[in-house]
């Protein structure tokens, strides 16, 4: 059997069972960079172009690695030196690079909805490497993996997950992944950094940190958006880190067997100081590494893989 | 000319009767209930079909002067000849501005050597639409404008807005006003609520129209000054006119066809069709935008027709402009309302007829014998689909792409000329 999927654009078009079966398979995946040859030919013989029209490290190098362990050919553009920056539409660059018959495209797009509509306008894979502050779907498979390879499962999970929520699109995709594996999710950022209409997420809601803290098994910390906070969200960074920074007082507040997230990259002093980022309940690290073992699932998947693997 | 067994249709003048039409030199001859002598004169046997006083469209934007490649006078009048419309009273946010005589001059010749139907246009408030300083109010009103508006740029001071009141109304000028408090909505694409959440697309509140309607509806209370507000959107903006009609504030207001039959749902898949300014609201919002029109507490129905070419509206949501196409749409969108509803059907023409022709203070919108011949005539019952093919516009971006609508235009007169006639 086939996964019947062509593209992925959110976590909200995934029912339950497809995250399971995700979820499972990255552990395959993830073998295969423990190897002392990190190569499979699965994906021989297919060509992934990744559209970064943000700039990005971790995700870009991560997808990058992830086909490339599995022999696909890669190629990458970013907007600075595209012919984005020479006024091209997204569309006319996306037919243009669909011209060169890609079989996967995997695009980072700074407005929400384009990559649902590349994938209903085009014959190959999109994978939606986060858009606007719509979706990030990948992440969040990162962030569940990393949290069941720790906790042994998801379902009950109490997450907490702190920030700028009404920007992120991680947020938005783990929340909606985490409550459909059945874990418990409350946010907590002040009431300007809560999109409207939050309430109709099936999520606890506090402005006070320290209130849930003692509770949560994982703490999830959001970066400050500097570059999209172009309104009055908070008053400055100093009184932000105050009321809503993971710093060592906190960290001293969390069960014995909690852990922290941070999907990157993260602002040292503001959201999360050293004592919790490089902690022994931080699961930073190895959120990178299994982004990996996921971006190879999926893009395994997208490809048309097999869901039994060899 | 004669238009024979036809029901017609005058809220005006309260007439709902079969009978026929008689027209001679471009003006209304008379009314002829249960149907008139013969005569060998000319005349279109409109059995079964509603005749009805050509259209009054008193928010549409014509794009000429300046984006001729989204429309012109030209395009934009076969559009409104086969919408129905017979005249079109269009914004001043053209490339340059109407906000001086000259421009006006210049819409009104080309108009008259163009156009088929009749168009009248409206001034800036302020100069190139800045904001600032008053423009030449008096001299484009001479020059035929009929109103003025900053549409598209609220009237941020109050204290312009107050004097805008004043200085217009000493040129017996309407003033239609867009209703928008800019930092509340200037990054925002679609409706604020869970629904841009989950799309990731930022919000325009409600509460943004509202503040300037309310500010609007005080300095209307203020200065005595009649004031039209156009486009209105929300449940809660309804709610204070009709408060403030009841505290007697000379206050007016028009929606437009899209607000009236669409919600927020819309914009899910991201087409920018769906894109407007005002953006389309909730379901409780359109119900009693709906409920606003049968109840008389909306005026005018008027389109905003905003034209953009394809390669402007094909690109991301929060990039592409705001703004629909109507014309073509406008009556079978006021059908629609009628026959889901099954009342109001003089009430819901009057919003396109003698209303916006009583705001205006102009002539037209009636079957009053002596008055201008503008007639519509509409197959009731004709079922059809709204597609790209039918758009007489230059630009096709319309909400409304793939509709079934019940009624149709077949034959538009102006001062007694055939304009469009359905093949």
């Amino acid at each position: 059997m086939n996964w019947p999927r062509k593209d992925l654009i959110g976590i909200q078009d995934l029912s339950k069972e497809e995250i399971i079966t995700i979820l499972e398979m990255t552990t395959s995946f993830k073998e295969i960079s423990k190897r002392d040859i990190k190569k499979v030919p699965t994906l021989r013989g297919k060509t992934v172009v990744l559209l970064f029209y943000e700039p990005s490290t971790r995700t870009r190098l991560s997808f990058e690695i992830a086909a490339k362990r599995l022999s696909a050919d890669t190629t990458s553009l970013s907007a600075s030196g595209s012919s984005f920056s020479k006024g091209e539409t997204i569309m006319d660059a996306a037919l243009n690079v669909m011209a060169m018959a890609p079989d996967c495209i995997v695009i980072r797009y700074p407005y929400a909805g384009i990559p649902q509509k590349l994938a209903r306008e085009l014959p190959c894979s999109i994978i939606n490497a986060g858009d606007g502050y719509h979706e990030h779907p990948t992440q969040a498979l990162l962030d569940m993996y990393s949290m069941q390879e720790r906790f042994g499962t998801i379902e009950g999970l109490r997450v907490v997950i702190v920030g700028d929520i009404f920007h992120s699109r991680v947020a938005r995709s783990n929340v909606y992944g985490l409550r459909k594996m059945g874990a418990h999710v409350s946010i907590v950022a002040p009431k300007t950094l809560l999109p409207p209409g939050i309430e109709t997420w099936g999520v606890d809601i506090a402005t006070d940190f320290d209130s849930v803290i003692p509770e949560a098994d994982v703490i999830m910390m959001l970066r400050v958006q500097k570059e999209r906070l172009n309104q009055q969200f908070f008053s400055d960074e100093r009184e932000y880190s105050f009321f809503y920074g993971l710093n060592k007082h906190r960290v001293d507040m969390m069960n014995s067997d909690a852990a922290i997230m941070h999907p990157g990259p993260m602002n040292r002093g503001v959201e999360i100081t050293h004592d919790a980022a490089d902690s022994a309940r931080s699961l930073i690290l190895n959120q990178v590494e299994n982004g990996v073992a996921v971006r190879m699932t999926l893009l395994y998947l997208s490809l048309g893989g097999s869901l039994h693997v060899d | 000319m004669w238009i024979k067994g036809a029901r017609i249709l005058d809220p005006e003048n309260g007439i709902d009767t079969m009978g026929d039409i008689h027209v001679s030199h471009g003006r209304i001859a008379g009314i002829y209930p249960g149907g008139s002598p013969d005569t060998d004169a000319e005349s279109i046997d409109a059995q079964g079909k509603w005749v009805l006083p050509g259209l009054i469209d008193m928010h549409v934007h014509l794009r000429d002067p300046g984006f001729e490649y989204k429309e012109d006078i030209a395009s934009g009048s076969l559009a409104a000849a086969a919408g129905g419309v017979t005249t079109m009273v269009c914004m001043a946010n053209t490339d340059p501005v109407n906000d001086n005589p000259s421009v006006t001059k210049y819409i009104i010749d080309r108009a008259k050597s163009v156009a088929l139907v009749r168009i009248m246009p409206v001034g800036a408030v302020s100069k190139a639409l800045m904001g600032q300083e008053l423009s030449e109010m008096g001299l484009m009103k001479e020059a035929g404008i009929v109103a003025v508006s900053d549409d598209g740029n609220p009237v941020e001071d109050a204290s312009l807005m107050r004097s805008a009141l004043f200085y217009a109304s000493t040129f017996g000028l309407p003033l239609l006003s867009h209703c928008q408090d800019r930092p509340l909505s200037v990054s925002g694409v679609m409706n604020e609520g869970a629904l841009s959440s989950g799309l990731g697309l930022s919000g325009i509140p409600g509460v943004s129209e509202e503040i300037m309607v309310s500010r609007d509806l005080l300095l209307s209370r203020d200065t005595r000054v009649p004031i039209h507000l156009t486009h209105l959107s929300t449940k809660t903006s309804l709610e204070l006119v009709s408060r403030a009609k009841e505290q007697g504030i000379p206050v007016t207001c028009d929606v437009t066809p899209h607000h009236l039959l669409l919600t927020e749902e819309g914009v899910k898949t991201y087409d920018t069709n769906m894109k407007m300014y005002p953006p389309l609201r909730t379901e409780e919002d359109r119900k009693a935008l709906v409920e606003g029109l049968l109840h008389g507490i909306i005026d005018c129905v008027a389109t905003d027709h905003a034209p953009h070419a394809r390669d402007e509206k094909n690109l991301d949501f929060d990039l592409a402009p705001f703004g629909v196409i109507g014309l073509q749409t406008l009556l079978p969108a006021l059908l629609k309302i009628h026959f889901e509803n099954d009342k109001g059907l003089l009430g819901v023409l009057g919003a396109v007829t003698c209303n916006p022709a009583r705001i205006l203070g102009i002539d037209g919108g009636n079957l009053t014998p002596g008055s201008r011949a503008d007639i519509t005539i509409i197959d009731p019952q004709r079922q059809w689909v709204f597609t790209e093919e039918c758009i007489r516009s230059k630009s096709k971006n319309s909400p409304f792409l793939g509709q079934r609508f019940t009624g149709m235009v077949i034959q538009t007169i102006v001062e007694g000329q055939t304009v469009f006639r359905e093949s």
